[in-house]
């Protein structure tokens, strides 16, 4: 090799580097535009504004109303998926055969792309013959309105996203319960500790790690959805499932006001962004902790 | 009693799990093989002959529908893209990313870990954010509904989930092996190509696998970046279900033959799959 030999490793990511380049200039564009006037339709009133697209969507309760139905739809998603998926977990933990074949099916749904999952409950829940409409007019539940009511479209779409991703917490929460050590169950056992002790005071604890990483994956993700809301109800009835990137979306693509847009999606980088930063801290404490055994 | 009540609860956890999460894919397989009068009946039917026209209509690109003239269908031209982003993608990211990936654990260098975390947050950033003006500076470079624009952008996120899983399998590997088949006289490259990449070709493999589905299923590049004439299956099968007057068995067929790559290849990397969601956080 005739390259410097401190160089090597640059040359070696350089070409990994320069494609993602690519990508960080349109991110300081959309910064760029973020502080301008800019509507496609009304090119001469382009100009240098500073903050006034911050200050207009901050005044603007649809972007509070976005704020909230974003917060809403993370919240109950990360909740009833990071329930149901330990939940899940710990019915599979013991490796019986059933168990086996359950944890590989059960990973399908996070498999099938979010907006074709989308797309397959809209059949399921067609008001003309959707299957479950017709399992659900057995318990009364005769005519649900699903996404074509503003009050019910927020949870038939926290149906879709729970129904994609608590596999996802579920099969990280599954390794992590598999590879946990045996010895203090053991003890725990021979001390006659009661089930719910073991539970919360060995399981939860040695499972944490493995929790809070799935949870931050989830939650970026989670405040971030667009394939499945814009499959689904395109942030409608109304505005009533109108989240961040959806309504950036329809900013750009129906009003052509891509200032704003750029503003919101860079309102909607700083939670993120934020969200990371506390996240990645305690994740670090972790791995210290855990003397990277558990997370590498 | 107490052992009981529980078994019993057990079972009906296990019943209410198989139903929400595996009941839906198995009715949309067997929508597919429906006709739509079939589809359409109040009281869903279970007992019917099963027809392949749906997917015989897919495939030809045309369906004749009672009472109406032929209709066409160009569903085809969704899955062919589909194949091309993502074969394409994973290649491209195969290319970049395995030297990279290398260099990240095998070097210690100034900067590495930077340059390896900025990778990473790509993949956590608003993809709007970044799409919005490619799509002006591709407009305007021409590169707007180009397949070479696509898959650039898919880099975006094949890359991080290839670089954070192989850089790990990499750091497996002893680096002595590879210093003593350089001392054989061996160059960098015969030893990078030779040793490392055949021991790491497991972790490598289900990487490229777990990019080339994460590809299949992305939805927003395509949809922002792109015409339908070379928009993959995910755009085109929402295009389908809100075009009216699509049979329903073939919007079923449609979704079917959409998920069905993905759900094989996610068959094959079991057993990788949790240390490459996690992006390798936590192995498997």
């Amino acid at each position: 090799m005739k390259i410097n030999r401190k160089l090597f490793p640059y040359v070696l990511t350089l070409p990994a580097l320069l494609v993602c380049v690519g990508i960080l200039i349109p991110f300081f564009t959309a910064v760029y535009y973020s502080l301008q006037r800019y509507n496609l339709k009304m090119p001469h009133m382009k100009g240098f504004i500073w903050f006034d697209n911050y200050v207009n969507i901050f005044t603007d309760p649809s972007f509070w109303n976005t704020i909230r139905v974003s917060l809403t739809y993370t919240f109950f998603t990360i909740i009833i998926e990071l329930l149901l998926g330990l939940g899940i977990a710990l019915l599979l933990a013991k490796r019986t055969w059933l168990n086996n074949v359950l944890g590989v099916l059960l990973v399908l749904p996070l498999m099938i792309a979010p907006a074709l999952a989308s797309l397959i409950w809209r059949l399921l829940i067609n008001p003309n013959f959707g299957v479950v409409n017709y399992v659900l007019s057995f318990i009364g539940l005769d005519g649900f309105t699903w996404a074509s009511h503003p009050d019910t479209v927020l949870f038939t779409l926290i149906m879709v996203d729970v129904w994609v991703f608590t596999p996802f917490i579920m099969i990280l929460l599954l390794a992590g319960l598999r590879s946990l050590p045996r010895q203090p169950f053991e003890a725990a056992e021979l001390d006659g500790v009661p089930e719910y002790y073991k539970f919360f005071r060995i399981t939860l604890p040695m499972l944490f790690p493995f929790i809070l990483t799935a949870s931050l994956f989830r939650l970026l993700e989670s405040i971030q959805q667009f394939d499945i809301i814009y499959a689904l109800s395109q942030g409608g009835p109304g505005e009533s499932s109108m989240v961040f990137q959806v309504s950036a979306y329809l900013q750009t693509f129906q009003y052509t006001n891509i200032g704003k847009a750029a503003a919101m999606m860079v309102v909607l980088w700083a939670i993120c962004y934020f969200l990371c930063h506390v996240f990645v801290k305690q994740w670090h404490k972790l791995k210290i902790k855990t003397k990277g055994e558990l997370l590498q | 009693m107490k052992i009981n009540i529980w078994s019993i609860l057990k079972f009906f956890a296990y019943i209410a799990i198989i139903m929400f999460f595996l009941f839906p894919i198995a009715w949309i397989f067997n929508m597919s093989f429906m006709t739509n009068d079939e589809i359409l009946r109040k009281v869903p039917v279970l007992f019917y002959e099963p027809t392949f026209k749906n997917y015989l209509g897919l495939w030809q690109g045309e369906i004749a529908i009672e009472g109406f003239a032929t209709m066409y269908v160009y569903f085809k031209q969704n899955l062919i893209n589909s194949a091309i982003l993502s074969v394409g993608s994973v290649s491209v990211t195969l290319l970049l990313g395995v030297p990279a990936a290398y260099a990240f654990a095998r070097y210690k260098f100034k900067g590495g870990e930077d340059i390896a975390f900025t990778l990473l947050s790509f993949r956590f950033a608003p993809a709007l954010l970044i799409i919005l003006p490619l799509n002006l500076y591709f407009s305007e470079i021409g590169l707007y509904d180009s397949y070479f624009a696509l898959i650039w952008v898919y880099q975006l996120i094949t890359l991080p989930l290839l670089l954070w899983i192989v850089r790990g399998y990499f750091e497996d590997i002893s680096p002595d092996i590879e210093y003593a088949y350089r001392l054989d006289g061996h160059s960098w490259f015969q030893s990078f190509w030779r040793i490392s990449i055949p021991l790491a070709k497991p972790g490598i493999a289900a990487a490229s696998l777990l990019c080339f589905i994460y590809a299949w299923n992305n939805f927003v590049f395509a949809l922002i970046l792109g015409s339908s004439a070379i928009q993959p299956v995910t755009v085109g099968a929402l295009a389908f279900i809100t075009a009216s007057a699509i049979p329903y068995g073939l919007i079923a067929c449609g979704i079917v033959v959409s998920v069905l790559p993905t759900l094989i290849l996610a068959l094959f990397i079991q057993k990788y799959l949790v240390q490459g969601l996690s992006l390798g956080a936590i192995k498997g």
